[in-house]
């Protein structure tokens, strides 16, 4: 690990002046928050994190579950994926929220890792966390060892020539169907990101991953409140029962009425550069019976376009079959 | 353990690293604020810890792991060491009641708050139900990962899972035990949730 500074943020304000020194907030960031630690201490273990400066944003008044006005959900940016996961509100109204959270990580992990943090957690590729190879995300312009490499567990939807990394959170995925809202303070002052914005697509800049700018710092996520009648389901494919990564994930929210499917949001995990939404799944649900021949039609849709690599074209499958599965259980 | 008793190791520990360790007392911290960050001459901080009820002043290099305070400077051997990267569960620890990954942790990241180590839970002569429970049911070959178990599992009881055998595994899955003694675990664990 290679030396840095400590210091710990009073309150936001002084943890934003600290980011705001930074020349970026992404890949290579000189200014790091850290929150549970969960990814950046190992990242700097690793020494793909080499921040000079690293602030303890923990001690900042961030970590309330809170009802907004408007009947949805307030959830600050240092709640706990534990306790976000066993929160009364988030388990009654949005199930797929709490599914996603415990379906990711370990008891010990959940009880340090935040909300905003898992926002910003880092993809798994084994090059990006292997200094000794080249990856365009770790350091742009040496090339992509995964392509031709070891890439069964990367994406085939939103990659590019540069890029195929995969977006671990499960978190990400539910927000992504719940269609959340991230609050960031920054130097102008506060915005509000939908999440469809908030990731990018790796493009030609992978070390690029979010709009996140140096001083930005994650306040809170807003949930809409809870679709009338909605039920959402998380189900999360992997290698083995319990504490590892998605091969394939699918967040639903789905309401039926007269026999019809009226309100869809559909988000896959595991097989996207970012938590990957499909609209495509979600028009082919829209006025149709929820019926098992239109959630096969939703999930062929989810994968159209998806571009198998060496290892990973059993992802397409996968997803289609965790897709299909997922909207069952969400309409049973 | 109450915060004003001290266990055998506690006096120890106290006296093998000499760092001025006190029962009870309170320091101010010494962590710079973010707006007027340390001045880093020699690149050590000041850190005072908590552990298992006894205070600890420190002065720790800021990439110093709470895991390797613990062993390298309070010389609580106790806590293990796998992976170092969250993902084997040996080097589990409570903060505040909570299990942690005390490999993921700055120490400076843990000052202010209790944390509790397999030596704070239980000795040989006043043995934690659970630690009872693991002899009990020989939850262990090698005995590596076993205080990563049995801090995990202690905790685990306190947390929101159901009864059934399934839930135990899933609530134990952050802690891996290579020799493979789950069954034995999945008893042990089961015996201390009825005691």
């Amino acid at each position: 690990m290679e030396t840095f500074t400590f210091s710990r943020a009073a309150d936001p304000a002084e943890a934003i002046m600290a980011g705001a020194a930074a020349s970026t907030a992404q890949q290579g960031a000189e200014v790091r928050f850290v929150a549970g630690g969960t990814t950046l201490i190992d990242l700097m273990k690793l020494d793909v994190e080499t921040p000079k400066r690293v602030v303890d944003i923990n001690r900042l008044p961030l970590a309330k579950v809170e009802r907004a006005p408007d009947g949805g959900l307030k959830i600050g940016a240092l709640v706990r994926n534990s306790d976000l996961a066993h929160s009364a509100d988030v388990q009654r109204d949005y199930p797929v929220l709490s599914e996603a959270l415990l379906s990711g990580a370990s008891g010990q992990l959940r009880n340090m890792a935040t909300t905003g943090g898992n926002l910003l957690q880092r993809t798994r590729c084994i090059y990006f966390r292997n200094t000794d190879t080249p990856c365009n995300k770790r350091e742009p312009g040496s090339g992509c060892s995964a392509i031709e490499g070891f890439n069964r567990n990367l994406a085939v939807l939103g990659t590019s020539e540069q890029c195929i990394a995969s977006n671990p959170s499960d978190m990400n995925v539910a927000l992504t169907a719940l269609e959340a809202t991230i609050v960031i303070q920054g130097v102008q002052g506060e915005r509000r990101v939908p999440i469809g914005e908030f990731f990018l697509l790796p493009g030609d800049t992978p070390n690029r991953e979010t709009v996140m700018q140096p001083g930005d710092l994650i306040t809170h996520v807003l949930l809409p409140p809870p679709h009338p009648g909605a039920r959402s389901h998380y189900l999360k494919l992997r290698d083995r029962a319990s504490y590892e990564f998605a091969l394939a994930s699918a967040a639903v929210v789905l309401a039926s009425e007269g026999g019809a499917i009226r309100h869809a949001r559909v988000a896959l995990g595991g097989v996207g550069t970012r938590p990957w939404r499909s609209p495509e799944a979600e028009a082919a649900l829209l006025s149709k019976p929820a019926t098992r021949a239109t959630f096969a039609a939703a999930s062929e849709a989810a994968v159209r376009g998806a571009k198998p690599y060496s290892q990973n074209g059993f992802k397409i499958e996968l997803a289609k079959r965790c897709l299909t599965s997922a909207l069952a259980t969400a309409t049973a | 353990m109450a915060s004003n008793e001290l266990t055998r190791r506690d006096m120890l520990t106290v006296a093998a690293v000499g760092t001025g360790a006190l029962v009870g007392g309170s320091f101010s911290s010494e962590v710079a604020s973010a707006a007027e960050p340390a001045k880093t001459g020699s690149g050590m901080m000041d850190i005072s810890l908590r552990v298992n009820g006894a205070e600890h002043r420190l002065s720790l290099d800021p990439r110093t792991t709470l895991l390797d305070t613990l062993r390298e400077h309070l010389h609580l051997t106790g806590t293990k060491k796998g992976c170092d990267h969250g993902q084997c569960g040996a080097c589990t620890v409570h903060i505040d009641g909570r299990r942690v990954n005390s490999c993921l942790t700055l120490a400076a990241m843990a000052e202010g708050a209790e944390i509790t180590t397999i030596e704070g839970l239980g000795d040989p002569d006043h043995l934690h139900p659970m630690q009872r429970a693991f002899l009990e049911h020989d939850g262990y070959q090698c005995g590596y990962c076993t205080s990563g178990q049995i801090m995990s599992a202690t905790a685990m009881l306190k947390e929101q899972w159901g009864e059934s055998d399934a839930e135990i595994k899933e609530a134990m899955s952050g802690n891996i035990c290579r020799c493979g003694a789950y069954k034995n675990i999945l008893a042990a664990i089961r015996q201390a949730r009825k005691a």
